[in-house]
């Protein structure tokens, strides 16, 4: 048994430090490009990362398909230092702490501390340093960083339902990370004149934007195939960051909170896990690859919204008359 | 060097020994030291192992307990928007001791207060018999702004208003103890009693093995049991709740640490939901019943329907609940009444009238100038007094007439004159002084003590308290907020 609003917290602070780490990651990959060469004409990279984080590009539609120079700076410091505005690596971490702040009884003492160091690591990193420096460590440092965090978590803190519930909303956030990278990848973005991702460059960027190019090539060779790398993040049922994968793991977490009560199992979040679920684990991919796969990704957007409303339905804010007999 | 000191001899009136070249003595009692400079019969044991460790040592001490204090968190914290800062509540090192028949004459002293304390409560919101006898006005009671109408004629369990009690004591020049304050509503301090000692105790084990020092670790065992007897129909398995009003407290830390050491859960107002006069916490599992609630929030702050309906950190319908009986809050509402400035002159009058006994603690001598005779003397005695409105608190509308300008105390005056029944008046205290570490040397510094009363189906307190120090050289004020610190406190068995 658990507060609700303890569970509310703990989900949170997991759906948190899910969306830092990839957003960390997306900045380390387009961060390492800029080093590395100069920007190319109708370069669309950075358009796809912003619109699948749902952020507006700044200075205008038309400039970021050319990012150099004070954007390229100005862009960097909004995801990564920004501390007010969502999203950005600074307003995930401090979300994340805020919550653990409020539940800092039912967490581990060292998980805390290492919520604690990261945040206050990022407070103490400037821009300013981070460009002439040239250096990526800085988003080296916060993945590590928060792995670790996943590690102490494991290692320090009961398996009871509290764990599921970070367990849960680190799955649930980034099946819809995933998801909605995808679909500006395999589609276009609408409204413009960008479209499916074409060149070996940009799919191999999105391998390692989900750390996922050494998996992928030891079930495929380094043979980059967008059938395959859709395959790949969406169907694989042991890559820890396919959406079939996080899916799996919402479904099975599902099962394991609220243990004390009845009344709620099989109840809608479970249901529609499941029902998602099963579409992931006996679907093909030669089902999605056609003209409608950017639908297929808002599908699983969706759902995903739909189990997480659920969730808060059920356990956190449910209606005091439910369960008054 | 001290004026005080002149007129003596320079060895009569200051300890003997290197560490001690900036100590002062005079006519404040000085817990370790005579007035010759010698130690007291307790304190020789800690005075022997100071000497031996010398001062390098015992700076290396200092500083493991103040790293100490910052691992483990205990810190108090001021929050931005976005930034913080964690400072650590100052902790002396040495410990304040105490011996077993100073202890033995708190301890029959706070429980003899309580307890006429609790009949007092009872009485005024029940009967008011002592009103009735003119022992305490009746419109001193009922005017007081802490005086609760809503709990005429609710039943208390056990007639326990107030089960959780944490009294401020000095010690007056004669070594004697006073009581200073009653603090009845929801006192705090507790952890760092207990953080202290465990800390306290790993820096000296030696000396704290040596001294045969009571033991407190169990006062939160004695806490859930005095709450657990206090469960509606004294149903052997309550469920029992702390309430808090959240992380932005600066009593959280506190909060959090008694929740955890007793096992019960940490709820916020928006934790809870009243159906049916019946108090229930929202799990994930659905509501569960909630039996005894041990608040650690103000009245004013208890339920928006009856009390402050701008407040959004207690529970709309609590006390509809409480009234019915059906949910057990400690301490009980309304016993703030018991502890205003005022009501706290007539305690000792208090005592007699339900105990028929003399009080075993005295009061600091007050004056109420709502009596002819006391306003007489406080008006003829201004420069010497500290007057303080009854009404107010934190040093709002207080006159301290030692430190007064001739304009100030004029102006004074004629409030006193056109009001009294407003104002009390305390003589300036002279708090005793414990010695501390203080750059390498040992100082006196002015201290008070704390201990924390338990009252359920019987009274406990646990033997020690928190022994508050003014860290400023010559500063009389203890709070944590102006430069206030505190020390282990340990009460010998023998």
């Amino acid at each position: 048994m658990m507060l609700s609003r303890v569970a509310d917290s703990l989900y949170w602070m997991s759906r948190y430090l899910e969306r830092a780490e990839h957003i960390a990651r997306l900045m380390s990959v387009q961060y390492s490009a800029l080093l590395d060469h100069e920007p190319q004409e109708n370069d669309p990279s950075w358009a796809r990362v912003l619109a699948s984080l749902r952020a507006a590009p700044p200075g205008g539609n038309d400039q970021i398909y050319q990012v150099r120079g004070s954007l390229a700076y100005r862009i960097t410091g909004a995801l990564t230092f920004d501390l007010h505005q969502s999203p950005s690596i600074a307003n995930a971490l401090f979300s994340a702490r805020e919550n653990a702040r409020q539940v800092r009884e039912q967490t581990s003492t060292e998980m805390w501390e290492q919520l604690n160091r990261l945040y206050l690591a990022l407070r103490s990193t400037s821009l300013e340093s981070m460009w002439r420096t040239q250096s990526t460590d800085f988003y080296v440092d916060v993945i590590n960083g928060l792995h670790q965090f996943h590690g102490i978590t494991d290692s320090t803190m009961s398996n009871g339902e509290g764990w599921h519930f970070i367990q849960l909303g680190r799955y649930m956030e980034r099946a819809q990370l995933v998801a909605s990278l995808l679909a500006f990848h395999f589609g276009g973005i609408p409204g413009t004149k960008t479209g499916a991702a074409e060149t070996p460059f940009e799919w191999y960027n999105l391998l390692k934007m989900c750390t996922a190019f050494e998996a992928y090539c030891k079930v495929y060779t380094a043979d980059i195939r967008p059938s395959r790398i859709a395959e790949f993040l969406v169907f694989d049922s042991e890559f820890p960051r396919s959406i079939r994968f996080a899916v799996d793991m919402v479904q099975a977490e599902l099962q394991k909170v609220a243990p004390e009560s009845n009344v709620h199992r099989n109840g809608r979040a479970e249901r529609i896990a499941g029902r998602l679920r099963a579409y992931l684990d006996y679907g093909q991919v030669e089902e999605i690859m056609n003209d409608s796969i950017q639908a297929h990704f808002a599908d699983i957007q969706r759902q995903c919204a739909e189990i997480h409303d659920a969730v808060f339905e059920t356990y956190i804010a449910y209606p005091v008359d439910a369960h008054i007999a | 060097m001290s004026s005080h000191a002149s007129g003596t001899s320079k060895d009569g009136r200051r300890p003997s020994g290197a560490l001690y070249s900036q100590y002062v003595i005079d006519n404040a009692y000085d817990e370790m030291f005579d007035p010759n400079g010698a130690s007291r019969e307790h304190y020789r044991a800690l005075q022997a192992r100071l000497d031996a460790l010398g001062p390098e040592e015992m700076t290396r001490r200092q500083q493991a307990v103040d790293r100490a204090f910052l691992h483990q968190g205990i810190t108090f914290t001021v929050y931005g928007n976005s930034d913080s800062t964690e400072r650590i509540f100052p902790t002396d090192c040495l410990p304040r001791i105490l011996t077993a028949s100073e202890w033995a004459t708190i301890e029959a002293g706070l429980t003899q207060r309580l307890e006429a304390l609790n009949l007092f409560l009872k009485d005024i919101y029940n009967d008011g018999a002592i009103l009735s006898d003119g022992v305490v006005p009746r419109d001193l009671v009922y005017s007081c702004r802490q005086y609760r109408r809503e709990m005429r004629g609710v039943q208390v369990p056990r007639d326990a208003y107030v089960s959780i009690c944490g009294s401020d004591l000095v010690r007056t020049e004669d070594g004697q103890f006073a009581v200073l304050e009653d603090n009845l509503r929801v006192p705090s301090g507790v952890s760092y009693m207990l953080t202290n000692r465990e800390i306290i105790r790993r820096a000296f084990p030696t000396l704290y093995r040596g001294y045969n020092v009571r033991r407190i670790e169990n006062y939160s065992e004695m806490l859930l049991s005095a709450l657990r007897s206090l469960a509606p129909g004294y149903q052997s398995d309550p469920r029992i709740v702390l309430l808090t009003p959240g992380v932005f407290n600066s009593a959280y830390f506190e909060h959090t640490f008694l929740a955890r050491r007793m096992g019960i859960e940490l709820v916020e107002g928006r934790d809870l939901v009243v159906h049916n006069n019946t108090v229930f916490m929202r799990t994930t599992s659905g509501l569960r019943r909630v039996d005894v609630i041990y608040r650690r929030l103000d009245d004013d702050f208890v339920d928006p329907i009856v009390f402050r309906p701008d407040s959004t950190l207690g529970v709309s319908g609590l006390f509809d609940a409480y009234r019915a009986g059906n949910v057990t809050i400690a301490n009980a509402l309304g016993t703030g009444i018991a502890d205003d400035k005022a009501v706290y002159a007539y305690v000792p009058r208090i005592i007699k009238y339900y105990l028929d006994a003399e009080p075993i603690l005295p009061n600091v001598e007050t004056y109420l100038c709502r009596e002819p005779d006391s306003l007489k003397y406080v008006l003829d005695n201004l420069e010497q007094l500290v007057v303080k409105a009854v009404g107010e608190s934190g040093g709002y509308g207080m006159l301290v007439g030692p430190h007064a300008a001739k304009e100030e105390i004029a102006a004074f005056r004629a409030r006193l004159i056109a009001d009294p029944a407003n104002y009390i008046a305390q003589p300036t205290l002279a708090l005793s002084r414990a010695p501390c570490f203080v750059d390498r040397q040992i100082e006196g510094r002015h201290v008070d003590l704390r201990p924390f009363i338990l009252h359920g189906e019987r009274t406990t307190i646990v033997p020690g308290g928190l022994t508050r120090v003014a860290l400023k050289r010559g500063s009389l004020v203890v709070n944590s907020s102006q430069g206030g610190g505190s020390k282990d406190t340990w009460v010998l068995s023998n």
